[in-house]
C-alpha cells in the first residue's frame, strides 16, 4: 500500500509539471501580462521595460516558470498585480468553492446512485424510460441554460431563493448553484450506474446470494451495488477536480465569489499570477483526487490489491 | 508505465481500468463504458441475428439492421438531416436577414409573421435562430473531425506499436485531462481577436483529442490481439495493411459512438465559451452569442433566451440520441 502510493505520487509529477507549464505557456505567451496593468491605454514603453523587469518576465519562459515553481514550494503564490497577494485571495475563494462541491457531489451522490439503482433495477420499464429521457435533456441543455432557467424562475419568479449569494456564501444558498453545478454530472452518474447495474444484476453471485434466501434489500446493497459502484466512483473522483474549475459558469451565473469568479476576473485582466496560481491548486486537487479513487478502489473490491 | 491495478484485460464485463474513468470524467460517462468493453465482446461469432436470414451477417450490417427499426435513431436522425440542410440552405425556411434589425421592436414578443418575437436589438429571433445553425453545425462538425482524425491517428498508432511513444502519448493525455476544459477554452481564446470561427474549432481540437486518442488506443489495443491479426503477421502482412485492412475495421466502432456523442458537446461548449465572452463574436450569427445576449434580458423577455436555446438543446440531444443508439446496435451485450 504505501509503496503503491509512493509510486503513484512519483508518476503524478510530470503530469503537475506538464499541466502547469502547459498553463504557464498559454498564459504568458499567448497574452502580455504588462498590458493589464496599464489598463486601457497602450504602456509607455520604458514604464513596460521597467515593469517588465520588476516582475522578472525578461527572462526567458523556461527561467520565470522554474522560479515560479520554486516560490509556489515555498508557498509563495507572488502577488496579484493590484497589490493583494494571490494567496490571500485563495483564502477567501476556496473555502466557497469547495462547499459548492461539496454540495454538488453530494446531490451527484444521493440523486444520482439512487435513481440509477432504481432504474437499473427496472429496466425497460416507464420508469426507466422518463429517467433516461430526462438524464438526455438534462445533459443536452447547456449548464448555463439551466442555471439563467433556475434562477429566473426560482430566484424572481416565484421568491423561494435569492436571485444571487451574498459574500458568506452559506451552505443554504449554495443549494441551487449546488444543483446546477451537479446537473450534467448528475446525468452522468445516474446513467453510469444504471449500466452498471443492469450488467452486474444477471451475475452469479447475485444470484447465488438471492438464492442463499438474504433479504432484497441486502442483496442489492451489499452485494450488487457494491461491485457496481467502481466505475461510478472513478467518474465522481475525476469530476471533483472539473466541478472546481467548471464552476466558472455557475459562479458567474448566481455572482459567487469563488474559485470560477477569481479566475474569470484574472483571465479578463490579464492578471497571469493569480490564473496560474489558481489553476496550480486546482491541478493539484486533480491529482489527489485521482489517487484517492484508486485508493478506494481497494475498499470496494477487495480482489484489487496494492502491493 | 503501465497502469498498476493488477487486472487482466480480457475479464467478462471488463474494461473498467482507471484510464476508462478518467475518459468517462469528460463527459460521457456511460457511452465510454460500453464503448470500450464492446470490443471485447464484438471478438466472438456474429450472433445470429433473429432475423429469417441463416447467413452470418458482419457487425456493421447487423448494427444497421436494428437501428433501422430503432425509433430513437429515426427521429434524431431526421433531426440531424433537417439541421445539416437549414445549415446549408437557411433561406428554405427563413428568408429574412439575420442582420436586419429595426430598433423600435426590441423585445417585443410573437407576431404575424415573426413567430418567435425580436431579440434587444429588434432583430427577428425566428430568423436568427434559423440561420445561427449553420454556425454551431459547422463548429461541432469541424471540431469532431479534426478531433477524431487527430486523436484516432495519434492513439491508434501508439496503441499498435506501443513502447516509450506509447506511454509518452499516455502521460501527455495525463497533463491534458488535468486542465479544465472551459478554463483552458478562457485562457487561449481571450487573447484572440479574429471573428471567424477557426479560433473556436483549433482550440476544441487541441484540447479534445486526448480524449479520443484513448478510446482509440484502448480498442485498438483490444483488436491487435485478436488470432485474425496474428494470422496475418503469421503470413508476413505489413505494418500498414495489418493496421489499415484488419485491425482498423474492428477498431473504429467506439471511436465512431463517443464522436457522435462528443459533437453534440462541442455544439453545446461553442455556446458556454460564447456566453463566457471568449467564443465566437457578433456580427457572427450563433445561437451562443443570441442566448449570451439574452441572459441580460431575461426578466424582461425570457422568449429571446428560450428559442435559441431550445434549438441548440434539441441539436446537442439529436447527436447524442444518435451515439447512444449507434451504442447499442454495436453492442452485442445488449442485444
Amino acid at each position: 500500500m504505501g509503496r503503491y502510493v509512493v509510486r503513484r505520487l512519483l508518476q503524478m509529477i510530470p503530469v503537475f509539471v506538464g499541466a502547469t507549464l502547459l498553463i504557464f505557456l498559454m498564459v504568458n505567451v499567448m497574452g502580455d501580462p504588462i498590458a493589464g496593468l496599464c489598463g486601457e491605454r497602450q504602456c509607455d514603453p520604458a514604464t513596460a521595460a521597467q515593469l517588465k523587469r520588476e516582475f522578472g518576465l525578461d527572462k526567458p519562459v523556461w527561467q520565470q516558470y522554474l522560479t515560479y515553481m520554486g516560490n509556489v514550494f515555498t508557498g509563495d503564490f507572488g502577488t496579484a498585480f493590484n497589490g493583494q497577494k494571490v494567496t490571500e485571495l485563495m483564502a477567501t475563494a476556496f473555502p466557497v468553492t469547495i462547499r459548492l462541491t461539496l454540495v454538488a457531489i453530494v446531490f451527484e451522490i444521493v440523486i444520482g446512485v439512487t435513481l440509477g439503482v432504481v432504474t437499473g433495477l427496472r429496466r425497460g420499464r416507464p420508469v426507466d424510460t422518463t429517467v433516461l429521457m430526462f438524464s438526455l435533456v438534462v445533459i443536452s441543455v447547456p449548464v448555463f441554460v439551466t442555471g439563467l432557467l433556475l434562477q429566473l424562475l426560482l430566484g424572481v419568479e416565484w421568491g423561494w431563493i435569492k436571485p444571487s449569494v451574498s459574500t458568506d456564501a452559506t451552505v443554504g444558498e449554495l443549494i441551487v448553484p449546488g444543483l446546477v453545478l451537479a446537473s450534467v454530472s448528475l446525468a452522468y452518474v445516474t446513467r453510469l450506474t444504471r449500466t452498471s447495474i443492469a450488467e452486474n444484476r444477471r451475475s452469479d453471485y447475485v444470484r447465488t446470494a438471492v438464492a442463499k434466501g438474504l433479504p432484497r434489500r441486502r442483496v442489492i446493497v451489499r452485494h450488487l451495488l457494491r461491485n457496481s459502484l467502481i466505475p461510478v466512483v472513478t467518474f465522481i473522483g475525476t469530476d471533483i477536480g472539473a466541478l472546481m474549475g467548471g464552476a466558472i459558469v455557475t459562479e458567474r451565473i448566481f455572482n459567487i465569489h469563488g474559485v470560477g469568479y477569481q479566475l474569470y476576473q484574472g483571465i479578463l485582466r490579464q492578471n497571469t499570477q493569480t490564473v496560474v496560481g489558481f489553476v496550480t491548486v486546482l491541478v493539484l486537487v486533480f491529482l489527489a483526487a485521482n489517487l484517492l479513487v484508486d485508493l478506494l478502489y481497494a475498499v470496494l473490491d477487495p480482489r484489487i490489491r496494492y502491493a | 508505465m503501465p497502469e498498476p491495478i493488477p487486472q487482466e484485460p480480457h475479464t467478462a464485463g471488463g474494461g473498467r481500468t482507471p484510464e476508462d474513468g478518467a475518459i468517462a470524467a469528460t463527459g460521457m460517462g456511460g457511452a465510454m463504458d460500453l464503448a470500450t468493453s464492446e470490443g471485447e465482446t464484438l471478438e466472438g461469432p456474429p450472433a445470429a441475428g433473429p432475423g429469417p436470414s441463416a447467413t452470418p451477417r458482419s457487425l456493421w450490417s447487423d448494427a444497421w439492421h436494428d437501428l433501422r427499426r430503432n425509433p430513437v435513431f429515426i427521429i434524431s436522425g431526421l433531426v440531424i438531416v433537417f439541421l445539416v440542410v437549414i445549415s446549408v440552405w437557411p433561406s428554405l425556411i427563413a428568408s429574412g436577414n439575420p442582420l436586419a434589425c429595426d430598433l423600435a421592436k426590441a423585445q417585443e414578443g410573437s407576431q404575424p409573421g415573426h413567430p418567435f418575437g425580436f431579440d434587444g436589438q429588434g432583430c427577428d429571433v425566428y430568423t436568427r435562430t434559423v440561420h445561427g445553425a449553420r454556425t454551431s453545425v459547422t463548429v461541432g462538425v469541424c471540431a469532431t473531425l479534426g478531433v477524431s482524425v487527430l486523436g484516432s491517428v495519434l492513439g491508434g498508432l501508439a496503441g499498435f506499436f506501443g513502447g516509450t511513444p506509447d506511454s509518452f502519448l499516455s502521460r501527455i493525455t495525463d497533463i491534458f485531462f488535468a486542465i479544465p476544459v472551459v478554463l483552458g477554452g478562457l485562457v487561449l481564446l481571450s487573447v484572440v481577436t479574429s471573428n471567424t470561427v477557426w479560433p473556436v474549432i483549433g482550440f476544441m481540437v487541441l484540447l479534445g483529442w486526448p480524449q479520443i486518442s484513448r478510446i482509440a488506443r484502448g480498442s485498438v489495443i483490444t483488436a491487435k490481439q485478436n488470432d485474425y491479426v496474428q494470422a496475418a503477421r503469421a503470413l508476413g502482412a505489413s505494418h500498414s495493411r495489418i493496421l489499415l485492412r484488419h485491425i482498423t475495421p474492428n477498431a473504429v466502432a467506439p471511436v465512431i459512438v463517443v464522436a457522435t456523442i462528443a459533437l453534440g458537446t462541442y455544439i453545446a461548449l461553442e455556446a458556454t465559451l460564447s456566453y463566457l465572452g471568449v467564443g465566437l463574436r457578433p456580427p457572427t450569427v450563433s445561437w451562443g452569442i443570441d442566448i449570451s445576449a439574452a441572459s441580460a434580458y431575461i426578466r424582461n423577455a425570457p422568449h429571446m433566451l428560450l428559442w435559441p436555446a431550445g434549438a441548440l438543446a434539441l441539436t446537442v440531444l439529436a447527436f447524442i440520441m444518435l451515439g447512444d443508439a449507434v451504442r447499442d446496435a454495436l453492442d452485442p451485450k445488449l442485444r
